[in-house]
């Protein structure tokens, strides 16, 4: 092991401060395009910090809606980023090894969203502390929202310090030490599944909402993570290998093509089970369900929505598993990109919104977010996008010249 | 944020440390360190809705740091209860007298809706709004009544929005509001405990330990919690000026409220606004663990029934038929 002169890790971060401060006039105007994003959710945000959640959609009948649509799909985001994890550093897939940090900065980027949606969504943002053990009370183990708090700043940490400890070994010029790390990873595989089930189960326990009162919802929660975040993870890597002089191999898009398949169809499997609960003999706790399928009484708002998520999930599957284009990327891109979208659409608000309607004393009224909240929202997917290309960028650049 | 206001607030915050007291003991360690720093951006962020007078800060800043009411002294709940009063004067200029009684021994309280008897009047919503101060602006209800068809006895069948005169032939009324559970969901799903069961059975929110979450109102099967989506508003010659800590005293902005069995009157041997003011005497209210009392009389003799019994939730809250 040698040590090389002049570099520690006070240089460690401005040079990657540095690297990420330059780049072409594209990628200049990029950055400042989400400058601009994330400025639009701090006025839009101004907004609610003064008259509160009340310039927002939501009301006592509908009480979660856009932000915490967003924030359970993008926990499944974060999750996914152990698709990669597991082949890379358990079975030590040599093609997954040079990608699995891409992965992890994504999820890193993805999990700042999911605690900023939290925050935006909360009456009292200034009483956070009262989470904080010791300080605060904190009500574990009985708030499943307690153990939500717990395994995402948990997944945060172990996301963030994984790959700082390999890059920053690679940047002093050396082997990262397996046997340090590795310990990490483990936990990191389960805390994955953990994240995921937790959030699942913070809308699975409740009696109150027969939507959700449902076992299927955990499970259900990782085969679309499975299939919405390697579909995102591959569009990124898509554009760093035609971008960057960092170039992926295709068998990198073969593998995360089959992860993204064999999820997805589990994915519509389960819905059609989850479907044939609810319609083959519907009882009043299938009313919920009804709404956001069909329609209650003129409030219909969801209809559309559902409708073309289920279709254009369906259609961009079968386009992944037949592969009609031959791994043509123009094919295979635009499906991923579908999914996606399609995944976020029914996880996101088909999931959240139908589960408060109608409420627990048979009131039906739709909701549609407002300006506020399609505001906030830009400003936080800017912020999570920033972070991630600069994660990335200082990532990948570490890396090429440590290949180098 | 202005520099001056960051003086301004670094001031106050020494002044609170500087003090020593109970508060003192709270803030220790690191703790200072973290609390002050998020205490600045609070003071900046509200000084800027309106401006307000150094001592209006330094009251504030007291409340803003004070503990989870369930684990204060009786000390720490009388200096609270006068910092909102002063507050209240400042703010709002009312003079009101908020209360910090704690439960009766062996008093469990229980309450019984006849739906027989009851003819829809809504009394019992008016006097509610009008003693919980309840936001005006956002015509903010603790008590819904449903207009039933005959053979339903499921609320959610019935209809919430009737605007006719009552009462109408063939049709009957059910009430529903907070039912108290015994085992409430909403107690397990919040994150901060700043919802619990007091002895006497009453489920009650600390309006200023409640981060504004809302999983209780997800977790809620009687749709019983309401939120403070903005800043509530009550005129001011309207204000019910005995409170209660746990009842009827202003809510800030972004926080759950609910039904207290209107806290701030039972456990002063009053009876709640909505039994007072129902016209019908369909609502009955009185404690459990009396042989004697009225609540039990029903429970023993008539045939009585709970929402949504299923879930086990136990509310304490049944129904009954004449």
């Amino acid at each position: 092991m040698k040590a090389v002169p002049g570099k520690n890790l006070k240089t460690f971060f401005v040079d990657a401060i540095r690297w990420n401060l330059k780049g072409s006039i594209p990628f200049q105007i990029f950055r400042i395009l989400l400058l601009i994003g994330m400025g639009v959710g701090i006025y839009a945000y101004s907004f609610q910090a003064r008259y509160g959640l009340s310039v927002t959609g939501m009301t006592d009948i509908v009480s979660w809606g856009f932000y915490i649509s967003n924030f359970t799909f993008l926990v499944g985001v974060a999750a996914a980023a152990v698709m990669l994890i597991l082949p890379a550093y358990m079975f030590h897939d040599p093609d997954f090894h040079r990608v699995v940090l891409i992965g992890e900065g994504v999820a890193v980027g993805a999990l700042i969203m999911c605690l900023s949606f939290i925050v935006v969504d909360m009456g009292g943002p200034l009483q956070a502390w009262h989470l904080i053990p010791g300080i605060g009370l904190f009500n574990f183990p009985s708030s499943i929202l307690a153990w939500d708090v717990l395994v995402l700043n948990g997944y945060l940490l172990l996301n963030a310090l994984v790959p700082a400890y390999i890059l920053y070994s690679h940047y002093m010029g050396r082997e990262a030490d397996e046997r340090k790390y590795r310990p990490f990873v483990f936990l990191s595989i389960f805390w994955a599944f953990s994240i995921h089930m937790v959030t699942a189960f913070l809308y699975q326990g409740l009696p109150a909402r027969p939507f959700w009162n449902n076992p299927l919802m955990g499970p259900r929660f990782l085969a679309s993570a499975f299939a919405a975040g390697p579909a995102l993870i591959t569009l990124i890597l898509a554009i760093i290998h035609s971008t960057t002089s960092y170039k992926i191999d295709p068998k990198v898009f073969n593998k995360l093509r089959m992860i993204i398949v064999i999820s997805a169809i589990i994915n519509l499997l389960m819905l059609f089970s989850e479907i044939f609960k609810e319609f083959y003999f519907p009882t009043h706790h299938s009313i919920s369900a009804i709404y956001l399928f069909f329609g209650i009484d003129g409030h219909n708002s969801l209809v559309p929505w559902i409708w073309t998520s289920v279709s254009v999930n369906l259609a961009a599957t079968l386009v992944l598993a037949f592969n009609p284009g031959k791994n043509n990327p123009k094919v295979l891109l635009p499906a991923c990109a579908f999914l996606f979208v399609a995944v976020w659409m029914e996880k996101g608000i088909g999931l959240i919104v139908p589960g408060l309607i109608p409420s627990p004393l048979g009131e039906i009224v739709d909701y549609l977010p407002t300006w506020v909240e399609l505001g906030v929202t830009l400003g936080i997917l800017c912020l999570g996008i920033t972070v991630v290309t600069w994660l990335v960028r200082t990532a990948l650049i570490i890396e090429q010249r440590y290949e180098d | 944020m202005s520099s001056q206001k960051q003086d301004e607030a670094k001031t106050t915050i020494e002044d609170v440390l500087e003090k020593p007291s109970s508060r003192r003991k709270f803030l220790k360690g690191a703790s200072i360190a973290a609390a002050a720093g998020s205490a600045a951006v609070a003071a900046s962020y509200m000084s800027a809705a309106d401006p307000a007078s150094a001592g209006e800060l330094k009251l504030r800043w007291q409340e803003y740091f004070k503990k989870n009411y369930r684990i204060m002294s009786q000390e720490e709940k009388d200096e609270t209860v006068t910092r909102l009063e002063r507050l209240a004067k400042m703010q709002d200029n009312v003079d009101v007298q908020i209360g910090n009684e704690p439960p009766v021994e062996k008093v469990l309280f229980g309450y019984a809706f006849n739906i027989t008897r009851c003819e829809g009047f809504m009394e019992c919503v008016t006097a509610c709004v009008k003693e919980n101060n309840l936001d005006r602006k956002t015509n903010t209800q603790y008590i819904r009544i449903f207009e039933m068809e005959p053979g339903q006895l499921d609320p959610s069948t019935g209809d919430g929005q009737y605007y006719h005169k009552v009462p109408v032939d063939d049709k009957f009324y059910m009430g529903a509001q907070c039912f108290h559970c015994e085992k409430a969901p909403c107690i397990k799903a919040c994150p901060t405990k700043a919802t619990w069961k007091e002895p006497d059975g009453i489920v009650v929110v600390d309006y200023n330990w409640c981060i504004g979450c809302r999983y209780c109102q997800a977790a809620c099967p009687y749709y019983g919690r309401r939120f403070n989506w903005g800043k509530g508003e009550v005129p001011k010659e309207e204000i019910t000026t005995k409170q209660h800590y746990l009842g009827n005293r202003k809510r800030p902005m972004g926080k759950m409220e609910k039904c207290t069995f209107c806290i701030q009157r039972t456990r002063k041997g009053k009876l709640p606004a909505c039994v007072e003011a129902c016209p019908t005497g369909s609502r009955v209210f009185g404690n459990l663990l009396d042989p004697d009392s009225e609540i039990r009389y029903v429970l023993k003799h008539k045939k009585v029934f709970r929402m949504k019994e299923e879930i086990g939730t136990q509310p304490k809250f049944w129904y009954f038929i004449d």
